[in-house]
């Protein structure tokens, strides 16, 4: 193996919003993720090096960066699938501001997720028998659809819309909110239904669908979001939006 | 876009819809019969269906176009609030205006 193959030279981001891209030579192994590349810079090259990780296996959704233009979870993106040229281009999620380095702050997305109402409202009690869900109905089916998101983050900086449009809620709160007008035990589907109707919901989209091919759960928030506009517009139709 | 404008922009793309193809074919028919302008309008002068036919395509288009372009402006430009509201009619009168000239032109 050549000098060139057994090193990648990974470009990083350095700064918070100014700042500018450092090079590195890391050792190429066999079976590295994106994450181990950027914690053996950490640990190796350069201590001062801020990121965001908790897991490392695709669980908890901390970890998600830019990878040569292209936001994913970086814990389970392998490098042998994204280097080109023996070379990588890490950067902090788009569409958020840069903490530092490689860790967006992330305070807008869940901000978002609570604009949207996007949180369960319960209708009962400890006291009160647990509510029968038939797995096979059809709004156990939608929300089983929609349900595994990780608040990763790389469909939100994926969006063009949320580039364009600071005001809109973005596709994973619309998702949950789409999985929580599927739950018969939620009780707060009208406020909900208002705020993703409002400004900056649902209606937004441009089903561009950059969300559903990047997300790293397989989840469709585009088909979510049509489902929202469906339900809203069939909600307002019927005055029930007042 | 809230649920109002979106739902305005979907009804009146469902109208346009079947006048655009019925216009087109109309098009298609109207040169391969080889009528020439003067024809034409002797058949669409004083013609009630005609005037309620365009008109009905200057309205739907002028409510369609006038909200597309106030989602381009709220994305594109740094517009926001009532400005991209009052752009939004004032651009859907326009169209308006233009439109109803052109039908006029044709029908009356």
């Amino acid at each position: 193996m050549s000098q060139s193959q057994q090193h990648l030279t990974v470009s990083v981001w350095r700064g918070k919003s100014e700042g500018a891209f450092q090079d590195y030579q890391v050792p190429h192994l066999e079976n590295q993720t994106v994450l181990d590349i950027v914690t053996w810079i950490q640990r190796y090259l350069d201590p001062t090096l801020s990121y965001r990780f908790a897991c490392r296996v695709g669980m908890c959704g901390s970890c998600a960066m830019t990878v040569n233009g292209t936001p994913r979870w970086t814990c389970r993106t392998h490098v042998s699938k994204v280097a080109r040229d023996g070379r990588l281009k890490i950067g902090p999620l788009s569409n958020l501001p840069v903490i530092k380095d490689l860790a967006a702050d992330m305070t807008a997305f869940f901000e978002k997720w609570q604009r949207a109402e996007a949180r369960f409202t319960p209708t009962k009690t400890r006291l009160d028998p647990i509510e029968q869900i038939p797995p096979s109905s059809p709004a156990r089916l939608a929300a089983s659809a929609a349900i595994e998101c990780i608040n990763c983050g790389v469909c939100y900086a994926a969006c063009d819309t949320v580039r364009w449009n600071a005001d809109y809620l973005g596709p994973a709160a619309l998702n949950r909110a789409w999985t929580l007008v599927n739950d018969v035990r939620d009780g707060g589907q009208d406020v909900r239904l208002r705020a993703i109707s409002a400004n900056g919901g649902c209606h937004n989209c441009h089903s561009h669908q950059s969300c559903q091919v990047l997300c790293p759960q397989n989840l469709n928030p585009t088909a979510s979001i049509a489902g929202l506009k469906r339900l809203t517009a069939a909600a307002f139709i019927r005055g029930g939006l007042k | 876009m809230d649920v109002r404008l979106y739902l305005a922009q979907r009804i009146s793309a469902a109208v346009m819809l079947p006048l655009v193809i019925l216009h087109i074919l109309i098009i298609l028919y109207a040169v391969s019969d080889g009528l020439n302008a003067v024809e034409i309008l002797e058949r669409t002068r004083g013609s009630l269906f005609w005037g309620v036919f365009y008109g009905l395509f200057v309205v739907s288009a002028a409510i369609h176009a006038a909200i597309g372009v106030r989602a381009i402006a709220r994305e594109w430009t740094p517009a926001t609030g009532r400005t991209l509201d009052y752009g939004a009619v004032l651009f859907g009168l326009l169209l308006l205006v233009l439109g109803a000239r052109a039908v006029s032109a044709v029908v009356l």
